[in-house]
């Protein structure tokens, strides 16, 4: 009897670990395959000058420099102004925001702001920094839109961090008499900075990878150069890749593979800064 | 029934100057009252000890005294807390300045994450203080004191996380005497460390407490007997609010309770 009812525990245990080995390989398997199938197909693309010169003949030759910097600009501009609110947001509504209806109210606002299609961020960029603000189609309009999309994770993640710094160091600051914002700066957002940190990079990551948002608001898919100012239009590699992909006749496979590929290279090279920054300042946190 | 406890009858009475003061406290949360009708007198550079079973409110009223409470959500004080016969709950009191004289050291011991030196100079940076030199004659000073110099003086650099739980709650100590206060809650400052580290924080409580005053919180009866001067029992009513039984000289409180109740804890009856 015994022994049965270890073996029907045994194969209990069994099934249960396929299922949760196959879930994983369900995740991870179409994952890996993209990235290796656009490697194999857009490596052949990638040479210097596809990296460092300008497009021609309608992206049919020459590089995509311009998009490549357009996308870190981007990226640089959208950090700009959603870090800073972000972390302030965050830092209010977990330690000085009261927490009644209206507080709970914008928390699930913010949750719901991640939630919203893309292209609404770029008809609302459109809207404000276009046309009521002026800014035209332009980098800085982009970034800015790109900006107000970032934030509900700059904010979030801000938030997660603030809180998970536990109370003990709080109550160990406050108790020998340094004030509460003293405790905030010191205490608490050197703490929190590594999860801070690694939401606004992955935060940017995803701003790379946009393409409805910017669309409206002054991507253009053939520059000679780079933008000029921040109210230039500008080149970017997710706009670049689904015009050449899609709009270009006679576009040779090999370069919407290279395009491809170097747009996930950004996205992916920063992911792992996240991670890298993470591991880092864990580990000096800890002293080893 | 008796038990013995080791009581240092050798040492002077404490002074008749009382330091901090509490008149009639009531404290609540919300509508539930955590502390009622408490009045007690904590006499100056001595070591006054709050025993009594868990909930009854010791570390609660303990944090009165910093205003600690506050930061609780519906925390109310009602009667007088006083330190100097100044009520520390009025609205001209800035609790900043009050934590500096009253200094606190917790539970588990609660070192920032970051080196023994900037540990201990959290708190006067904080004040103001940035001159490099006097920095570190604080730090000297401050880990002396707390009887830690010489396990650390090479190791300033090095981060607070690395060392033991013992040295982490001298650390902390020595974190409160850098801003040099006047009075240090202590709530149970040994019970997350072994019988060995825990000595050593009573040694040095003893030796405080000729400059300081030091009100501590403990579950451990033998270490109230073996460290204070005046003993404070609490214990909860029904209605699970703390109330002071008896407050007395440790000696007497511990040989001879005039309360049943404080005999019945002390002895090992409940609790």
């Amino acid at each position: 009897m015994a022994v049965t009812a270890i073996g029907k525990r045994g194969l209990t245990q069994r099934t249960a670990f396929s299922l949760l080995v196959l879930a994983t390989a369900i995740v991870t398997i179409p994952v890996l395959f993209i990235i290796v199938y656009i490697i194999v197909n857009g490596a052949g693309a990638i040479s210097w000058e596809f990296l460092i010169q300008p497009p021609s003949q309608a992206g049919k030759a020459g590089g995509i420099f311009p998009a490549i910097v357009g996308t870190l600009y981007l990226m640089l501009g959208a950090l700009i102004f959603s870090l800073p609110v972000g972390v302030l947001a965050g830092i209010y509504l977990t330690e000085y925001a009261r927490d009644n209806w209206l507080t709970r109210l914008i928390n699930m606002a913010i949750l719901n702001l991640a939630g919203v299609p893309s292209i609404v961020y770029g008809l609302f960029g459109l809207g404000l920094f276009v046309m009521a603000m002026h800014f035209g189609m332009s980098l800085l309009a982009a970034s800015l839109t790109l900006a107000c999309q970032a934030l509900a994770m700059t904010i979030t993640t801000s938030r997660e961090a603030i809180i998970a710094v536990p109370r003990e160091y709080r109550e160990g600051s406050l108790a020998i008499g340094a004030t509460k914002w003293q405790t905030i700066r010191h205490v608490v957002l050197p703490q929190a900075l590594p999860g801070i940190i690694t939401g606004a990079i992955l935060a940017m990551s995803r701003a790379a990878g946009e393409t409805a948002p910017i669309l409206v608001v002054g991507a253009a898919f053939i520059l000679p150069g780079l933008p000029g100012s921040p109210f230039d239009q500008f080149m970017a590699l997710p706009y670049h890749l689904y015009t050449a992909a899609a709009h270009v006749p006679g576009m040779p496979k090999v370069t919407v593979w290279g395009i491809a590929l170097v747009l996930l290279a950004v996205v992916l090279s920063f992911n792992s800064l996240a991670i890298f920054i993470r591991i880092r300042v864990r580990q000096r946190r800890f002293g080893l | 029934m008796s038990v013995n406890y080791e009581v240092l009858s050798n040492r002077a009475a404490p002074t008749s100057e009382t330091k901090l003061k509490t008149e009639k406290v009531n404290l609540f949360y919300g509508t539930f009252q955590a502390l009622r009708n408490i009045s007690l007198d904590v006499p100056k550079q001595a070591i006054t000890a709050i025993i009594g079973p868990s909930g009854c409110g010791k570390s609660s009223f303990l944090r009165l005294f910093n205003r600690m409470n506050d930061l609780i959500i519906g925390a109310r004080v009602a009667g007088a807390v006083e330190i100097d016969d100044i009520d520390i709950y009025d609205k001209d009191v800035d609790v900043v300045e009050l934590r500096k004289r009253v200094g606190m050291v917790f539970q588990k011991p609660n070192p920032f994450p970051m080196s023994v030196f900037e540990n201990v100079v959290f708190g006067p940076r904080r004040h103001g203080k940035t001159n490099r030199h006097e920095l570190a004659g604080i730090v000297e000073q401050s880990l002396r004191q707390a009887a830690l110099w010489d396990e650390v003086k090479d190791k300033l650099g090095q981060s607070a996380l690395a060392l033991s739980g013992g040295q982490q709650q001298r650390l902390c100590i020595a974190r409160v005497l850098a801003v040099e206060p006047e009075v240090i809650l202590m709530d149970e400052p040994c019970s997350a460390l072994d019988p060995i580290a825990t000595l050593r924080i009573e040694d040095l409580m003893r030796n405080l407490s000729d400059d300081y005053t030091i009100v501590i919180v403990t579950h451990n009866m033998q270490q109230a007997a073996r460290v204070s001067d005046m003993a404070a029992f609490l214990m909860m009513e029904e209605d699970r609010a703390g109330t002071l039984v008896e407050y007395g000289p440790t000696s007497q409180l511990f040989t001879n309770p005039k309360d049943k109740r404080t005999e019945d804890y002390i002895t090992g009856r409940f609790g």
